[in-house]
């Protein structure tokens, strides 16, 4: 058993439906009890979705325990069928309607109905969302794309000469982080490099659209966590090649487009710039300098956080402080980027573990999920958002993408903004005595109401280093105290933290002024 | 019974209570009892809810409250994996660790609720026993009790209900010198509480309690000489509960819009016997005050039709407001659920040829909302969006629990709950 507060993922099925409600022409049908039609909200309201997911419910309740659940599940799915006529069909359980053991690939198939039924096997006391939607796109595409596999050995035929090259898109989803625009970012690209779109899956597909993914010279997988299995299947069955790279920061959008232009043996050059790209030469504004080396903490799904740390330390030049993620799938991703910029990477889907770490570390911006802003918040730090788990406000009206050139320029906005701008920090450092510099102070720029009040009760768990009897923690001589009120309330806590670390590891029992600018020596800014 | 201000006719032969219920099965688009935990953890200010289920429902919990809510929540999921279900670990063992990581953090709970789901109702986890040896552990500090908020066996807020009927075998006893006192049950907005509490002094009813209380120190008694009203219409077993401990029911609608909160009312003043001249005296000035505030929802609403789907319970009794007291015609009213016994005095009030559907079949139901065309739809948060892309207006019956509604000075808020939608379609124009 697991202590959860908040939850990172869903369960698988909403995975499924992530998948299910992306496409045209499908219906899965869903053994569940009352109750877990909430799902269908996440899609309405969060995503404002004009229609209702094409999902059926069986809402098994107490008393058809002891009865035929099995028959119900029959009739939910055989009037789903007569009443949407999909032209394919998913069904499967929910956490509930796993334990009772009804099948609901076997009763689907003894119903013989006339379209392909792809059972889903999605275990949801081991697995989560991301791995839901990855299973289900991936039993989708071997169902459905299965039929027009060539014999194995068969050699991939050249694409003929004046032909244009073409990929797939796969990956996008109902319910994801800007999923929308990065597409529409991504298909301009491509584009401009003159390769034409063979199938966009999930996002538009319907399962005639699937059965032809085999037709396209290779594949763009924009979202791992979605597409990889069902990119590596395809590989393996159509011998199409797959991106590795994801295009999030300019760096990657370039790399991507070298990437994708060898696959698909055409010129880079039309994509490798864009006029519209401004987030390289903004980093290199001076009034930017005054976010070098803030240091950021960066939490999400694989894909996107290793992005942002990637992004963060070298198109923004901020010093990454912690990365993590709550995708255990892609955890060695994550890993490896962790290393390569020597932090400790944080793997956990536990809120609590997260938020202990962002106490600890005190960093001046937090990328994360709704969830970390939800930590920042009452931690007072400034915040924005990467990745999914989504909220009402990751699905805005403008474009927005995170992807390609505009994706670039979008994320110098959203990160930038958050923080004090520079010449008003300097003044707050200068001037702390001023009666308008209060301790809720926002960046003027941020309005009054943004003002980082740190939320009065709960206190937010201790580090886990005082709980565990780590060292005792100095006191702070009265003068001490005084001289780090004067530090602007931004960077206090660090201070403070810094100073008692220096004070613990030198025994130093009562902190005075002195040991206070020692430790501010030792550490630097 | 003494005739209050606004107090309508009996029954007659023409209205609900005779007319046959459309029961339906099928899909249903409502929440499962664990919802009710959104509004119950900021009731109680001292309790925690440990919801004893998957992910599923920890995922149901932090969706429903629809926003990451900005102070900590007084509730959290001890989410059972395969390691629990395979018998690798003692459920028991895992729960008591769960809860002791939860009460270190979190000392001020002094009442913690072990709430069952679906999916330990169907793997038979014994929470009562639970709760039993976790209250001695942590006990006198931390009381531990368990309800069931399943979807196989709760709607809604009938988690409300399964709480509250937990919480009453808890109640402390009358004194043996006690006098009569009146009883509050069901979780109302605490400005709500405080108004009709008011009145209810000032017509010389009391010692009033509330049930559930602000915290779990104030848990009021309940014996023989406790006559209770039902706040809302959800109660059944809270109301069961409390007669097996020998408080009386005092029959009444429910306290929303004038007729509704006048009625309830009356029911105390009738049983505590107190002088029509008083009862008029006091309710008049508030009832008149709020037939003022609500003339001018009533020139926007009235003739209006009005298509109720099952979510709350709260259904027929708004129907019956609306109805009256607003002049909306009710199409279809559905409930999740319908208690004829404590729903007898709103039945008879309802107009005659109201459908009346209990349970759900929603596509079946979608087709008749579709069919009927009314002028606006009470539903559920997955079936709004798409009805207004339809062209159908809608009001988020979710609301109407999270917003203080009960009672003379929100009568007029209530009917503007159901004007805004209109208002608001009204001014757009593009």
């Amino acid at each position: 058993m697991q202590l959860t507060l908040w939850t990172y993922e869903g369960p698988p099925h909403v995975g499924a439906m992530r998948v299910a409600a992306a496409m045209q022409g499908i219906h899965y049908v869903l053994h569940a009890p009352q109750g877990d039609t909430y799902a269908d909200l996440l899609f309405t309201m969060i995503e404002r979705r004009d229609r209702r997911p094409p999902v059926t419910y069986t809402t098994f309740q107490a008393r058809d325990l002891g009865g035929d659940t099995a028959e119900l599940f029959k009739t939910a799915a055989r009037e789903a069928y007569e009443r949407f006529r999909p032209q394919a069909m998913l069904v499967g359980a929910s956490c509930t309607a796993e334990l009772i053991q009804d099948d609901p690939g076997g009763l689907a198939r003894a119903l013989q109905l006339p379209i392909p039924v792809v059972p889903l096997e999605l275990p949801a006391y081991q697995r989560k969302e991301n791995w839901g939607a990855s299973e289900t796109f991936y039993q989708l595409v071997r169902a459905l794309a299965g039929p027009a596999v060539p014999p194995s050995g068969t050699q991939r035929p050249a694409r003929a000469a004046g032909v244009r090259p073409r990929c797939n898109i796969l990956g996008p989803t109902a319910l994801g982080f800007r999923h929308r625009d990065d597409l529409a970012e991504i298909a301009a690209l491509l584009g401009r490099l003159g390769i034409d779109v063979n199938v966009v899956a999930p996002m538009g597909a319907a399962p005639a659209d699937i059965a032809r993914l085999g037709e396209a010279d290779f594949n763009v997988v924009l979202y791992p966590e979605v597409a990889s299995a069902a990119a590596q299947w395809l590989h393996r069955s159509f011998g199409q090649p797959a991106t590795r790279i994801v295009p999030i920061g300019v760096g990657a959008t370039r790399r991507f487009v070298q990437e994708v232009a060898a696959l698909a043996q055409v010129d880079p050059a039309p994509a490798l710039d864009d006029p519209g790209s401004r987030a390289t030469w903004y980093a290199r504004s001076v009034d930017s300098t005054y976010l070098t080396g803030k240091r950021v903490f960066v939490f999400g799904d694989a894909t996107h956080a290793v992005a942002a740390a990637r992004v963060a330390k070298d198109e923004l030049g901020f010093t990454v402080v912690g990365l993590g993620t709550y995708s255990r799938e892609l955890a060695r991703d994550v890993r490896a980027a962790a290393q390569a910029i020597g932090v400790e990477p944080l793997i956990t889907d536990d809120y609590l573990e997260v938020e202990a770490a962002v106490a600890a570390l005190q960093p001046d911006l937090v990328l994360g999920t709704q969830m970390e802003r939800h930590i920042a918040k009452r931690l007072g730090i400034p915040c924005a958002v990467i990745s999914a788990p989504v909220h009402v406000q990751d699905f805005p009206a403008r474009y927005s993408p995170q992807m390609g050139f505009e994706g670039a320029n979008v994320l110098f906005d959203t990160w930038v903004h958050p923080l004090m701008m520079g010449l008003e920090e300097h003044l707050i450092g200068m001037f702390r005595e001023d009666f308008e510099f209060r301790e809720d102070a926002a960046p003027s720029h941020l309005g009054s109401h943004a003002a980082p009040t740190a939320a009065p009760s709960p206190a937010p768990a201790p580090p886990a280093a005082a709980e565990s009897g780590g060292p005792i923690v100095a006191a702070w001589e009265a003068a001490a105290e005084k001289e780090l009120g004067k530090i602007p309330f931004f960077v206090r806590g660090k201070a403070r933290r810094n100073t008692e670390r220096f004070a613990a590891e030198r025994g130093v029992p009562l902190i005075t002024v002195e040991t206070l600018y020692d430790a501010k020596a030792h550490f630097g800014r | 019974m003494s005739a209050g201000a606004a107090v309508a006719a009996p029954p007659d032969a023409e209205s609900c209570s005779q007319v046959p219920v459309l029961r339906e099965r099928g899909q249903r688009e409502v929440f499962c009892g664990l919802t009710s935990i959104v509004w119950l953890h900021r009731k109680i200010q001292d309790a925690f809810f440990l919801v004893v289920g998957s992910r599923t429902c920890a995922h149901l919990l932090q969706s429903a409250a629809g926003v990451m809510i900005f102070a900590e929540p007084r509730f959290a999921t001890a989410i059972i994996d395969e390691r629990d279900l395979a018998g690798l670990a003692d459920a028991n063992a895992e729960l008591d660790r769960v809860v002791g990581r939860l009460l270190a953090r979190r000392p001020e709970i002094k009442l913690l609720f072990l709430v069952g789901s679906c999916p330990s109702e169907v793997i038979k986890l014994d929470l009562k026993r639970a709760a039993t040896r976790l209250s001695q552990s942590f006990g006198p500090n931390v009381r531990v009790l368990n309800y069931s908020g399943s979807g196989i066996e709760t709607t809604f807020t009938q988690g409300e209900d399964a709480c509250l009927a937990s919480l009453v075998p808890s109640l402390p006893p009358e004194p043996a010198d006690a006098g009569r006192s009146l009883l509050v049950v069901g979780a109302l907005a605490e400005i709500v509480e405080d108004q009709l509490g008011r009145l209810l002094g000032q017509l010389g009813i009391g010692p009033v309690r509330f049930l559930p209380p602000r915290s779990a120190a104030s848990l009021p008694q309940a014996g023989p000489r406790t006559s209770y009203l039902l706040a809302q219409p959800f109660l059944g077993d809270t109301a069961r509960a409390l007669d097996e401990r020998g408080a009386q029911r005092l029959d009444a609608p429910f306290p929303l819009g004038v007729e509704g909160t006048t009625r309830w009312l009356q029911a105390a003043a009738t049983a505590w016997g107190i002088s029509t001249a008083r009862f008029d005296a006091v309710t008049a000035p508030a009832a008149e005050r709020a037939q003022r505030a609500m003339a001018r929802y009533r020139a926007l609403l009235a003739g209006k039709r009005i298509f109720f789907f099952p979510d709350s319970q709260l259904e027929i009794p708004l129907a019956r407001f609306l109805a009256r007291e607003i002049g909306l015609v009710p199409v279809e009213v559905g409930t999740p659920y319908l208690h004829r016994q404590h729903l007898a005095a709103e039945l008879a009030m309802l107009p005659a040829g109201t459908t009346i559907s209990e349970g759900q079949h929603v596509e079946r139901q979608l087709d008749r909302c579709r069919a009927a065309r009314p002028d606006i739809v009470v539903c559920g948060l997955g079936l709004a969006n798409p009805l207004e892309a339809e062209g159908i207006t809608t009001k988020w019956s979710i609301e109407l629990l999270f917003t203080p509604i009960q009672g003379y000075e929100q009568a007029a808020d209530l009917a503007e709950l159901f004007a805004r939608p209109l208002d608001r379609r009204m001014r757009l124009v593009a």
